[in-house]
């Protein structure tokens, strides 16, 4: 018999009796909530006359329409404050932890879970947003699941759900100086297209994967989806076990041992066969930034907006002509000349810590250009105290930039951080779709780039350009002051 | 769920094809928190006209949508199935829905019904003809019968969709019916647990957890 993947082990690990197919049943260990998928389910349960079956699995925050302004400011919209209390009536009725606007632990569900050290290796994690699969960075099963499934959870604390296909992402070579985690999983969504991953589990692998801090597997694996992944995960290893050690949620001492001893064996076995495999050579591989509106228009950041005619496949090559109509921009044009009016640093992508780091190293060298706004959000509220003990938000502000409070902000524009008509953004959050951006008939535009490049060795120095505004300036960027704390 | 044997009525030919979800419950009513009342918001495109179907009286308090091809394609939004339920609804016939769509009414319990185009056209005929009309869904048998006029054609449900209408099983209701499995497997294990990691306010507390 050969052997089983990482998903696999999970998987079956949180079977609830061995009933295979239709009638799988699988163990939900954590579920995250939060405000805009889940006052239906909760809704559900109450129509039915039914309960939440284990509170204690179960975390909420506020954090996909919350404004990002000073905490003093009403919630002015009004389906958002409705929301925003429903989530806080439904946890307080069903005995709930929930972390509301302003608590010292609130901030992006994504960025949450890993900070507090409740997302753990070998673990089922879901959540009523598509990028769940963040969490699978820890070698967890991690993925989205819509609201009536919200409900599920919430009343049986089990999804029904049939084994997914298993794919092995292997990025192999030595990654270039100054790319980042995004880079890397902008070139993977790139090869995949955004349907290539669909139905299918994926385990990224091999050394540049490994040499990935935490935060950079948390990037790819958030990723995942954008090439209609169910889901992707990384096996646990000593950064992920240091990464955890010491957190809230995880015990201390021999105990963390016994965990950590547990959790080594969390990886696919040697003979595993995967049903798809891909192997990837990082060493040539440039900085990506997408142009279009969906994720796999994506073109080096120092190249030019394609054509659409190189689009061999007629489908692809009509989208394409769209994102340009839709996005204002003509074929040729040098992707680091694109104007833009908005810059946005933020989202679950690429809000934690060492983004903000690395952002400020850019923004300490330059000013944000004239009539361009630029915003960060921090992806929680520790991730900005943490950020605010360093001195960045002062860096921040002194190149003109908006230092406001977290959420999930311009990644889906639930809150009033939104463009206007017309308007073009270059941002760190994901790719969504153009319906995402523009719905309503409102001809939005962003232009995603990835974010500045993150990894450069020691204390050599190098060059990055990163323009932004109308201006283009380019910056220079020095080695990172502090290591790696939190 | 409630579980469905019989749905009896009047029905109305709505005449449209592929009405999708959105111009079933335009995307302004997704806001809502409730999972009650969208049905104010079905059709509501449409509602205004005095001349809509829906707002003739003949039509009032039936039961039965009949509709065009491709009905219910377009966004998964469960939002629909919930406006047509909470409006009265309990049946829909048409040619041929949207997969999601039709998924989603059998989770909730309403009946889909595939007939024959020209059967949906002959029995929106009949309905025009004479509004009064009852019409009779049998799930149990699979068909639909128009009494009065011994006019009845059967349709395909999936055996398992129609086990669940007649029991009034929804997917947690068949979970729940497995409640000793979960049991088992909770106590057959230690699980990672939230409890005892904050406090009542969601503050961490400093004490070591047991
Ligand atoms: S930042 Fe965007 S992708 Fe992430 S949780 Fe919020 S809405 Fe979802």
């Amino acid at each position: 018999m050969s052997g089983r993947t990482l998903y696999d082990k999970i998987y079956d690990a949180h079977l609830v009796s061995a009933t295979e197919g239709e009638g799988a049943l699988l163990y939900i260990d954590l579920h995250l909530v939060h405000e805009v998928t889940s006052p239906q389910a909760f809704d559900g349960i109450r129509l039915n006359h039914r309960t939440v079956r284990r509170p204690d699995r179960t975390l909420a925050t506020a954090d996909h329409n919350v404004p990002t302004d000073p905490l003093d400011v009403p919630v002015a919209d009004p389906v958002s404050r409705r929301q925003l209390e429903a989530l806080e009536e439904n946890c307080a009725e069903f005995g709930i932890t929930l972390f509301p606007r302003g608590h010292e632990n609130q901030g992006i569900v994504h960025v949450i879970g890993p900070e507090l050290g409740v997302s753990q290796p070998g673990m089922t994690i879901v959540c009523g947003d598509s990028h769940t699969s963040t969490h699978g960075a820890f070698g967890a099963l991690a993925f989205g699941i819509g609201t009536s499934e919200v409900e599920h959870v919430l009343a049986t604390q089990t999804l029904p759900q049939s084994r997914a296909r298993t794919m092995a992402v292997t990025v192999e070579g030595e990654l270039p100086e100054g790319l980042s985690a995004k880079d890397v999983v902008l070139a993977i969504v790139g090869r995949l297209g955004t349907g290539g991953g669909a139905g299918y589990v994926i385990e990224y692998r091999g050394s540049v994967i490994e040499s990935l801090s935490m935060e950079g597997r948390m990037t790819v694996c958030n990723m995942s989806i954008e090439a209609g992944a169910r889901a992707g995960l990384v096996a646990p290893d000593e950064t992920t076990f240091e990464y955890l050690r010491g957190r809230a949620g995880v015990p201390s001492g021999e105990e963390f041992e016994r965990l950590v001893d547990h959790w080594r064996d969390l990886r696919s076995d040697s003979d595993a066969a995967f049903d798809a495999e891909i192997v990837m050579d990082a060493s040539d591989l440039v900085p990506y930034m997408t142009w279009g509106t969906n994720p796999a228009h994506v073109a080096p950041v120092h190249g030019v907006v394609p054509s659409p005619e190189s689009f061999p496949d007629p489908d692809e090559r009509a989208t394409a002509q769209r994102a340009l109509e839709y996005m204002g921009l003509s074929a040729g044009t040098a992707l680091t000349e694109v104007p833009v009016d908005v810059v946005f640093i933020g989202s679950c992508t690429n809000s934690r810590i060492e983004d903000l780091r690395v952002a400020a190293r850019v923004a300490e060298r330059g000013r944000v250009a004239p009539g361009v706004r630029a915003l960060v959000v921090p992806g929680s509220h520790r991730v900005k105290t943490q950020a605010e003990a360093e001195g960045l938000d002062v860096i921040f502000r002194d190149a003109g930039f908006e230092w406001r409070e977290p959420g999930c902000s311009m990644c889906l524009g639930m809150n009033p951080d939104q463009l206007t008509p017309g308007q073009r953004s270059a941002s760190t959050s994901i790719a969504t779709s153009r319906a995402a951006r523009g719905g309503g008939g409102v001809r939005t535009s962003s232009l995603r780039p990835s974010p500045p490049p993150r990894r450069w060795s020691g204390t050599s120095q190098h060059r990055v350009t990163w323009r932004w505004g109308h201006e283009g300036r380019s910056h220079r960027r020095g080695p990172r002051r502090s290591p790696r704390p939190q | 769920m409630k579980a469905v044997h019989i749905v009896e009525g009047r029905a109305v030919p709505l005449g449209r094809s592929d009405v999708d979800t959105d111009q079933i419950i335009p995307s302004e009513w997704l806001k809502r928190v409730e999972r009650t009342g969208f049905g104010r918001g079905l059709f509501s495109e449409w509602r205004d006209d005095p001349e809509f179907i829906l707002n003739q009286a003949d039509y009032q308090g039936a039961t039965i949508l009949v509709a065009g091809p491709r009905f219910g394609t377009g966004s998964s939004r469960e939002h629909a199935v919930w406006a047509l339920m909470d409006y009265g609804f309990e049946a829909v016939v048409a040619p041929s829905f949207g997969d999601i769509f039709r998924n989603n009414s059998s989770k909730q319990g309403l009946v889909t019904v595939q007939l024959a185009a020209e059967d949906v056209t002959h029995l929106e005929n009949l309905l025009r003809e004479d509004p009064r009309r009852a019409v009779v869904v049998d799930v149990a048998r699979g068909t639909l019968e128009v009494p009065e006029l011994g006019w009845t054609r059967s349709f395909h449900l999936d055996p398992a969709i129609r086990e669940r209408l007649l029991n009034g099983w929804d997917d947690i209701g068949m979970t729940l019916r497995r409640g000793a499995e979960i049991d088992d497997f909770e106590a057959s294990r230690a699980h990672f647990t939230l409890a005892g990691l904050f406090d009542g306010d969601g503050h961490v507390r400093t004490q070591e957890r047991s």
